[in-house]
C-alpha cells in the first residue's frame, strides 16, 4: 500500500517479511435466520517465497475455504471473512474486486482439485491458457499461443503445439493436471495455492505432479501453499505443515519434525492409520473414530475430544491454545493432553504407532 | 456424419408417413365435411352424391389415401375446396408460407434477443427483486393465452393510442414489389423503404403476441442454466485467472449456458406454428396459420393435410438443423 511503483518485485522478502502472511483469519457463512456456521476460526500462518507450506486435514477442516479466501474467490453473499490476509505487504482483503481481479492470475494462481471439471468444456485448451497472458501480459494472440506451448511443453504436456488446438475431454487426467498447471504458472505468480492437485489422479501421475510442482517452486521460488488431506504428499513436498481441525490449526510443525513427533492426538491418529508396507498381512486399518460430525464447538471445548482417546473434564470443558511445545522448533499444538510426553501418554502413542 | 443424416433423414420420412396416415383419418373423423361445407342445408341428396363423386370421396379411405399419395409423387397435391377453391394445395401453401416466415422469424428474435440478456441478469441478480420480477413477467408470459394477450395489444396500440395499424400486413395503396412474399424484406432489398416501414408497423403488433410464449420459455431456461454453469469449477478457474468480465461472461458462461437454450429454441418453433394460427387470426395476417383456421372451417381435407405435413416437416428439419448446430457449439458431441 502507498509503495512507489519503481521499487523491484521482491522487497517484501529482503525485508524479512514473509511472501504471504495470514493473521487471525475467521470465516463464517451465514444464511438469514440461521446461527452463523463458522468455517475458519481465527487462523495465522506465514509462507516465505520459495517455502511449501501444508494446510492438512480431512474434509470439512475449513483448508478450502482458507484457499478461496486468499484468492478472493469466495461468494460475496452469505461468506463473512474477518483477519487480514497480507500479500507482499498489502491486506488483500482491502482491495476492491478490481485490484484482486488484476492480482489473480498473475501474481497470486491456484491449481484446482479435479482436473476434468476445473477446465471449460467447450473452449480448446490453447485458448484457455493464452487468456492467462492475454489479460495480464497484454500479450497478442500469436505471441500467446508461442508461450503457450513452451509452457505446455515445460510442464511435461507432449506434442504442446497440437495439444493447443484440442478440447479438455481429448486429454488424459494427468495431462488437464498439468495443463491447469500451465495456466495457473503463465505469468510466473509470486504465491501458488495447489487445492489437492493429485486427488483425482492415479499414484503414478500424482507423483509426477508433485514432482514437478516441487520442481517448479524451488526454480522461481514461488511461495506455494499446498491442500492436501494426504501426508504422503506433505512428507514429500511440504517444508512446514498446519494441521486444521474443525477450522482451527492444532498442530503445526516442519515436516520432518511432525512425522518423527507428532504431538496432538488428531495427527497421531491421522499418521497411525497409514497403512504400511512391512505391517502384517491381514491387519485391520486404524481410522481415527468417529467423524466431523461429533465435533463440539471450539467455544465450549476442544472440538476434537469427543474423538479423542485422551480426552478429559478439561478437553470437554475448556478449549486449549495454541502454544509452542518446548521440545521442537517452531513446533506448536493446541492440546491439553498432547501425544509423547513421557509421564503420560507416551506409551499409548507408541503402542499406536507401533502395533 | 452422412450415415447419421441419413439415419436422421429416414426416421424423418416414417414420422411423416405415420402422420400422414393419422392425419389422413383423423380429418375424416371431423363432424361434417366438405360436402356439407359447400353446400350448406340446400343440397338434395342427389346434389350431395354428385359431389361426392366429383371430390372422390365416395370410395373407401384406404382407396382416397392411396390416391392422394401417389398424387404427391406426381408433384400434384390436390385441389381445395374451400380455402381457395380450385388451387392446388401445394400452392396455397408456398403462397402463404412467407406472411408466416415473416411473422414467426420477428418473434423468435424478439424472443431470442431480449430472454437471453435477461436470463443472464436474472441469474447474476439471483433471489433479488429483478430476479424475482422477472420471474414473475415471464410467468405471465407462459400463462397469458396468446388470443387474448393479441386482443389486448391491438385494443391498446391499435384502437386506442392509434399508432400502429390494427390488422393485415400492409396498408391499402402502399404495395411493393414481391420477390419473396416477405413485404418488410421485399422492401428492405428493392430499397422502397416506404413498404418496408409499413409492413414493420403491421408486423410489431402480431410479433410481439407471438413472441411472448417463446420468451418465457427461454428466458427460463436461460436463468437456470446460467444459475448451473455460474456454479461449475471451470468458472472458478476461469475466475482465478482474473480475466475480464466480458471475457468471463462470453467465452466461459454464456458459451456453455447456452448449449440447452439452442435445443429449447428449436423445440419453441412448434410452438411458433400454433400460436401463428392465433395471431394471424386476430390481426387478420393472410399466412399459413389463418388458411389452416380457414381450413377447418370449410373441412378443405386436401388443403388441411398439406398444411399440417408441411408444418410437421419444418418443424422436423429445423430440429434437424439444431442437432446439426451442436456439433460445432459442443465439441465433446461427435455426431454419428
Amino acid at each position: 500500500m502507498g509503495r512507489p511503483q519503481s521499487v523491484p518485485r521482491r522487497t517484501a522478502q529482503a525485508a524479512g517479511e514473509p511472501m504471504l502472511r495470514v493473521e487471525d483469519l475467521s470465516i463464517k457463512f451465514v444464511r438469514r435466520g440461521q446461527e452463523p456456521t463458522i468455517a475458519v476460526d481465527s487462523i495465522s500462518f506465514d509462507v516465505q517465497a520459495g517455502q511449501t507450506v501444508g494446510l492438512v486435514g480431512e474434509s470439512g477442516c475449513g483448508k478450502s475455504v482458507t484457499a478461496l479466501a486468499i484468492m478472493g474467490l469466495l461468494p460475496p453473499r452469505g461468506n463473512r471473512v474477518e483477519g487480514e490476509i497480507h500479500f507482499d505487504g498489502t491486506d488483500l482483503l482491502s482491495l476492491s474486486d478490481k485490484q484482486m481481479r488484476d492480482r489473480r492470475g498473475q501474481e497470486l494462481a491456484m491449481v484446482f482439485q479435479d482436473p476434468l471439471s476445473s477446465l471449460n468444456p467447450v473452449v480448446p485448451l490453447g485458448v484457455q491458457v493464452c487468456e492467462v497472458l492475454e489479460r495480464h501480459k497484454g500479450m497478442r494472440h500469436g505471441a500467446a499461443r508461442r508461450r503457450s506451448a513452451e509452457l505446455l511443453d515445460k510442464v511435461g504436456v507432449p506434442d504442446p503445439t497440437r495439444r493447443l488446438d484440442e478440447y479438455p475431454h481429448q486429454l488424459s487426467g494427468g495431462m488437464r493436471q498439468r495443463a491447469l498447471i500451465a495456466m495457473a504458472l503463465a505469468c510466473e505468480p509470486r504465491l501458488l495455492i495447489a487445492d489437492e492437485p493429485t486427488t483425482a489422479l492415479d499414484v503414478t501421475i500424482q507423483a509426477q505432479i508433485l514432482a514437478l510442482l516441487k520442481e517448479l517452486v524451488t526454480e522461481s521460488g514461488t511461495a506455494l501453499v499446498m491442500i492436501t488431506h494426504d501426508l504422503g504428499v506433505v512428507a514429500g513436498l511440504c517444508d512446514q505443515v498446519n494441521v486444521l481441525y474443525g477450522g482451527r490449526i492444532v498442530e503445526r510443525a516442519d515436516r520432518f519434525e511432525l512425522f518423527a513427533r507428532p504431538r496432538h492426538p488428531y495427527t497421531n491418529g491421522l499418521l497411525a492409520s497409514i497403512p504400511r508396507l512391512n505391517s502384517p498381512r491381514g491387519q485391520r486399518l486404524k481410522p481415527v473414530p468417529g467423524s466431523v460430525a461429533d465435533n463440539i464447538p471450539w467455544q465450549v471445548g476442544c472440538a476434537f475430544s469427543p474423538r479423542c482417546g485422551a480426552a478429559s473434564e478439561l478437553c470437554r470443558a475448556e478449549a486449549p491454545h495454541l502454544e509452542r511445545d518446548e521440545g521442537g522448533a517452531g513446533h506448536e499444538i493446541r492440546c491439553h493432553h498432547p501425544v509423547g510426553r513421557p509421564s503420560e501418554s507416551a506409551d499409548d502413542a507408541r503402542s499406536a504407532q507401533d502395533e | 456424419m452422412l450415415g447419421y443424416l441419413i439415419r436422421r433423414i429416414l426416421q424423418m420420412l416414417l414420422a411423416l408417413g405415420v402422420l400422414s396416415i393419422l392425419l389422413f383419418a383423423w380429418l375424416r373423423l371431423l363432424p361434417g365435411g366438405p360436402v356439407s361445407a359447400l353446400l350448406g342445408d340446400r343440397g338434395t341428396d342427389e346434389d350431395r352424391a354428385n359431389l361426392e363423386a366429383a371430390l372422390g370421396l365416395d370410395q373407401p379411405i384406404y382407396v382416397q389415401y392411396l390416391k392422394f399419395m401417389g398424387r404427391i409423387f406426381h408433384g400434384e397435391f390436390g385441389p381445395s375446396t374451400g380455402v381457395r377453391p380450385g388451387y392446388d394445395a401445394m400452392e396455397i401453401f408456398l403462397d402463404r408460407l412467407p406472411a408466416t416466415i415473416e411473422l414467426s422469424f420477428l418473434a423468435m428474435l424478439i424472443a431470442v434477443s431480449l430472454a437471453i440478456p435477461l436470463g443472464y441478469l436474472a441469474a447474476s441478480k439471483r433471489g433479488r427483486l429483478l430476479d424475482n420480477g422477472l420471474i414473475a413477467v415471464s410467468l405471465v408470459g407462459v400463462a397469458i393465452p396468446v388470443f387474448f394477450l393479441a386482443f389486448v395489444l391491438k385494443y391498446y396500440f391499435a384502437v386506442k393510442l392509434g399508432v400502429l395499424p390494427p390488422s393485415g400486413r400492409n396498408s391499402i395503396g402502399i404495395e411493393g414489389t414481391r420477390v419473396t412474399g416477405m413485404f418488410l424484406l421485399d422492401g428492405v432489398l428493392t430499397g422502397e423503404w416506404d413498404v418496408a416501414w409499413d409492413a414493420a408497423r403491421h408486423l410489431i403488433l402480431p410479433a410481439l403476441a407471438l413472441a411472448t410464449i417463446p420468451f418465457a420459455v427461454i428466458f427460463r431456461i436461460t436463468r437456470a442454466s446460467v444459475l448451473e454453469v455460474l456454479d461449475e469449477d471451470y468458472v472458478r478457474t476461469a475466475r482465478a485467472k482474473g480475466l475480464t468480465s466480458r471475457v468471463l461472461r462470453g467465452r466461459h458462461v454464456l458459451r456453455n449456458a447456452l448449449i440447452p437454450v439452442v435445443t429449447t429454441i428449436g423445440l419453441q418453433i412448434g410452438a411458433l406454428l400454433s400460436g401463428a394460427v392465433l395471431t394471424e387470426r386476430v390481426f387478420n395476417v393472410r399466412g399459413l396459420g389463418q388458411a389452416l383456421a380457414l381450413g377447418f372451417e370449410t373441412r378443405d381435407y386436401t388443403v388441411l393435410q398439406v398444411l399440417v405435413m408441411m408444418a410437421a416437416l419444418i418443424y422436423i428439419v429445423v430440429n434437424l438443423i439444431v442437432d446439426l448446430t451442436y456439433a460445432f457449439i459442443d465439441p465433446r458431441v461427435r455426431l454419428g
